[in-house]
């Protein structure tokens, strides 16, 4: 026996510190990235030109810059960031698989197949995030069709139909790229994750299927508490476990495919947040998908101002941060995980 | 009374279970036994309503078991799987926790307060509380459920079964896997749960417990070779015909002992 006592591996008792200082790391974040660019702006005329903005006041000098060029792409981001933070840790639930990402239905290669079609076909890139969405939402679908058993809807078949579906898009997309050679690089902008083209119209479209989609997840947050026990027992507490998995999975891919279609495939921004949330707040849905969402935001907000400062004036492409720092992250997570 | 009916379930392509009719009353622990594979677990998913029946009828409180709601289901009939997962950050009061209205799993979200996200009432944390008083886990409800041992995660498990405050448990094969003083001890609290008026009913490989059931089913491919009282299904004539095993059966201090030969 060992006599000392050794920390509670997680600080769920007590998760208001964290909470606390998620909240201030937000702030600061939201702050900072505003703040920083080419022409840097004090937090204090951030906050005067948010205010002019939102009054309707006439805009002048560093307001513009604020409130028409930095703001909505930080609100964007934080949007598409919060979108993977909360639908991926509602897919780990679903699936009771930690290994699972938003990504996992095939949404990013439906997406990914969307771009690429509008980008070959030569189409106006207004028509891209209806594309990319209506790509996203069909392989969903489809491999959600594949994996149906009856009425039933096993998870092993799911995650099977929609790692398959999500390969032969990937394959017509490559396909595409062939054919189109001269345009490889508006796609690889598209697949790598990218919020440059961001404005307060695409941060007004996306807010609904973040908002339904996220919605959704937290009316749903118990009912997967519940489902952590396992299928049979979830089915014995009541818990109508088919439509429950349909219905998570369908919300959680609306938030995704909404958040690719604006900002394209960023990695690990969904599958790390969760894991990184449930180390702190414990794995209570009702807690962990609302701070997952306000985590992820603040996270991509933060990759996506090293992305437009670290290699100054020219900017990396968001996803390629992410998966930099969020892949070896991963693997410390989970070096660190006792079994 | 949980009755069935000529019952007839079907598990993969195989007909697990054939014609089976037994009734189980509250107020009485009940042993299913057999052999791997005779259809113990199939058939209590079946009782529990866990999975449709091909054939016949189970009835619970006079009317089929398929008539009535996922809620009244899930509030008058436990079950306790082979295999429970218990989610291993969770702390064993959230587990037990879960027991209560799962049943109103979106529309009876917000049952008193609203930013509860379906929080529970002081009627949920009473039964929350005497579930875990009567299954001697309160010691541990503030633990992770990683930290337990086999035995005390069970508990837990039976925890959670009670907190829904049912009239009938159906346990499959609970003493699996857990050691002789667990083992005795477990069905001695599900005693003590009958004693109160609970009905169970528990799928037992241990013949030396199920001895101590009021009612016992012997099964074998899927069929009923026996059922009764505990003298008259644990015969050596029946067990040799079940398993292919020679036993004496014999007794000791009052209870039926079932020892192999050879």
């Amino acid at each position: 026996m060992s006599a000392v006592k050794t920390f509670p591996r997680r600080a769920a008792s007590s998760p208001a510190l964290p909470t606390l200082f998620l909240l201030a790391a937000t702030l600061a974040t939201v702050l900072l990235a505003v703040g920083l660019g080419s022409v840097p702006i004090s937090p204090a005329d951030t906050l005067k030109a948010i205010g002019h903005g939102l009054s309707g006041a006439e805009l002048s000098g560093n307001d513009v810059i604020v409130w028409q060029l930095r703001l909505p792409r930080v609100a964007l981001g934080w949007l598409v960031g919060a979108a993977l933070g909360v639908s991926g840790g509602a897919f780990q639930g679903v699936f009771r698989n930690p290994l699972a990402d938003p990504y996992l239905m095939g949404v990013a290669s439906g997406a990914g197949l969307g771009a690429t079609l509008v980008i070959a076909l030569g189409l106006a890139t207004l028509w891209l995030p209806l594309f990319a969405l209506t790509g996203a939402m069909l392989s969903v679908f489809t491999a959600l069709l594949i994996a149906r058993e009856g009425n039933r809807l096993p998870p092993a078949r799911l995650i099977l139909a929609g790692v398959v579906v999500g390969s032969i898009l990937t394959a017509f997309t490559t396909y595409l790229l062939l054919q189109n050679a001269d345009r490889i690089r508006q796609v690889f902008a598209f697949t790598l994750g990218n919020l440059a083209f961001a404005g307060w119209p695409q941060v007004g479209r996306l807010l609904p299927y973040v908002l339904i989609g996220g919605g959704a997840l937290l009316l749903l947050a118990r009912a997967l508490n519940t489902l952590q026990l396992g299928d049979l027992t979830a089915r014995s507490l009541g818990l109508p476990v088919e439509r429950l998995r349909l219905l998570v999975i369908v919300a959680a891919s609306l938030c995704t495919a909404g958040a690719v279609s604006y900002a394209g495939i960023i990695g690990f921004i969904g599958l790390v947040t969760p894991h990184l949330v449930r180390r702190l707040w414990g794995a209570d849905h009702r807690i962990l998908l609302p701070i997952s969402a306000i985590a992820g935001g603040t996270l991509l907000v933060l990759s996506d101002l090293l992305a437009r400062t670290l290699t100054r004036p020219a900017e990396l492409p968001v996803g390629v941060v992410t998966t930099l720092l969020g892949g070896p992250f991963f693997l410390y997570l989970l070096r660190r995980q006792k079994t | 009374m949980l009755e069935a009916l000529d019952v007839s379930v079907r598990a993969g392509d195989l007909l697990a279970v054939q014609q089976v009719s037994a009734a189980f009353e509250r107020g009485a622990f009940s042993a299913i036994i057999g052999p791997n594979g005779a259809g113990k677990s199939t058939l209590m998913r079946a009782l529990a309503g866990l999975t449709p029946v091909q054939g016949g009828e189970v009835r619970w409180q006079g009317r089929s078991l398929a008539s009535h709601s996922r809620r009244e289901r899930a509030r008058t009939l436990a079950y306790l799987a082979q295999t429970e997962a218990l989610p291993p950050d969770t702390k064993v009061r959230d587990v037990v926790a879960l027991g209560r209205g799962a049943g109103e799993w979106l529309w009876g979200l917000f049952p008193g307060n609203p930013l509860s996200f379906g929080g529970l009432s002081a009627d949920d944390d009473g039964a929350i509380a005497c579930a875990m008083q009567r299954t001697d886990t309160a010691r541990f409800a503030d633990r992770p459920v990683a930290e337990l041992s086999g035995g005390e995660q069970q508990r837990v498990s039976l925890a959670r079964a009670l907190a829904a405050e049912p009239d009938f448990l159906l346990l499959d094969e609970p003493t699996n896997h857990l050691d002789l003083a667990y083992g005795l001890n477990l069905i001695k609290t599900l005693r003590e749960e009958v004693h109160n008026g609970l009905g169970v009913v528990a799928v037992l490989h241990d013949l030396n417990l199920a001895a101590r059931a009021d009612h016992l089913l012997l099964l074998s491919e899927g069929r009923v070779v026996a059922q009764g009282r505990a003298e008259n299904v644990l015969t050596p004539r029946h067990l040799e015909a079940v398993y292919g095993v020679r036993v004496d059966v014999i007794r000791h201090g009052g209870r039926l002992v079932v020892v192999p030969e050879g």
